[in-house]
């Protein structure tokens, strides 16, 4: 029952939130109601016992891409953004849309087949500990994918400073 | 122990959010942040899946999208910034020089 009262606090909590974010006129309320979005389902993680991914939710995403967003937010002047239109005329076929989407999930939940148990049970992950199992699969079965994550960020690195940086007049 | 299905009916709630969001704001910081949450949605569905039939790969996967997250927000803020200093604005409709 408290496992289900919980996750309830949790649902109904982060449906508000997201919809608090995408409603928001003003973009630095959108990104501090987006903060708190990001504690909850670093809450939820931890309840999936999925605590590696519970600290990177909150040092990436918390620390990271919305102090990104904070500054980008900050740097841009917004005052005209503030005073115009929240939603543009046609909101209601993006409404439509995202409820017929939900709709769509929801009636395939029910087509829904759970594959085999696999071997990494709640036990063995105790054992262990969750952040030393997660290494050795990252580092042997998705050694490549791990590769080419590394090879995203540096393109993103080198394409952020290309971007952004002001053209020199020759 | 809490049913699956809920966590999937509360993924796909937030996914269907963040779609709204993305088609019915036009300014390009919320645009940015309801494609944000469509990813978190996902990570929440690929974690629960995770969990439930006790297999990594779900949480390796979140792994996954979480970098490619946060490359792809310095990108886009990074194309947010130079389209504000050459248009002064971020309302997406204003920018329509590659239309033809």
């Amino acid at each position: 029952m408290l496992p289900k009262l919980f996750f309830a606090y949790f649902a109904f909590a982060m449906v508000l939130i997201s919809i608090l974010v995408v409603t928001r006129r003003n973009p630095v309320h959108s990104v501090l109601w987006m903060l708190l979005l990001f504690f909850h389902i670093a809450g939820l993680y931890l309840f999936l016992n999925a605590e590696f991914l519970a600290a990177i939710q909150i040092i990436v995403y918390a620390g990271a891409i919305l102090v990104l967003f904070l500054f980008v937010v900050f740097l841009l002047n917004l005052k005209e953004e503030v005073k115009a239109k929240r939603f543009i005329s046609a909101w209601s076929a993006g409404f439509t849309f995202a409820v017929a989407l939900f709709v769509v999930f929801m009636l395939s939940i029910r087509s829904f087949i759970a594959a085999p148990p696999g071997k990494y049970t709640v036990d063995l992950i105790k054992s262990e500990s969750n952040i030393q199992v997660l290494g050795k699969v990252l580092y042997t079965e998705f050694l490549f994918p791990f590769e080419v994550a590394s090879l995203i960020l540096l393109i993103a690195i080198i394409g952020a400073i290309v971007l952004a940086k002001k053209r020199i007049k020759i | 122990m809490v049913p699956l299905n809920w966590y999937i009916l509360l993924s796909a709630a937030i996914f269907a959010i963040g779609v709204f969001g993305f088609l019915s704001r036009r300014n390009v910081i919320i645009m940015f942040m309801s494609i944000e949450l469509m990813l978190n949605a996902v990570n929440i569905s690929l974690i629960s899946f995770s969990q439930y039939i006790q297999d990594l790969r779900g949480q390796i996967l979140a792994f996954f999208i979480i970098a490619v997250a946060a490359a792809e927000a310095a990108i886009g803020l990074a194309i947010v910034i130079a389209l504000f200093r050459n248009k002064a604005t971020a309302h997406v409709d204003e920018v329509h020089e590659m239309q033809g």
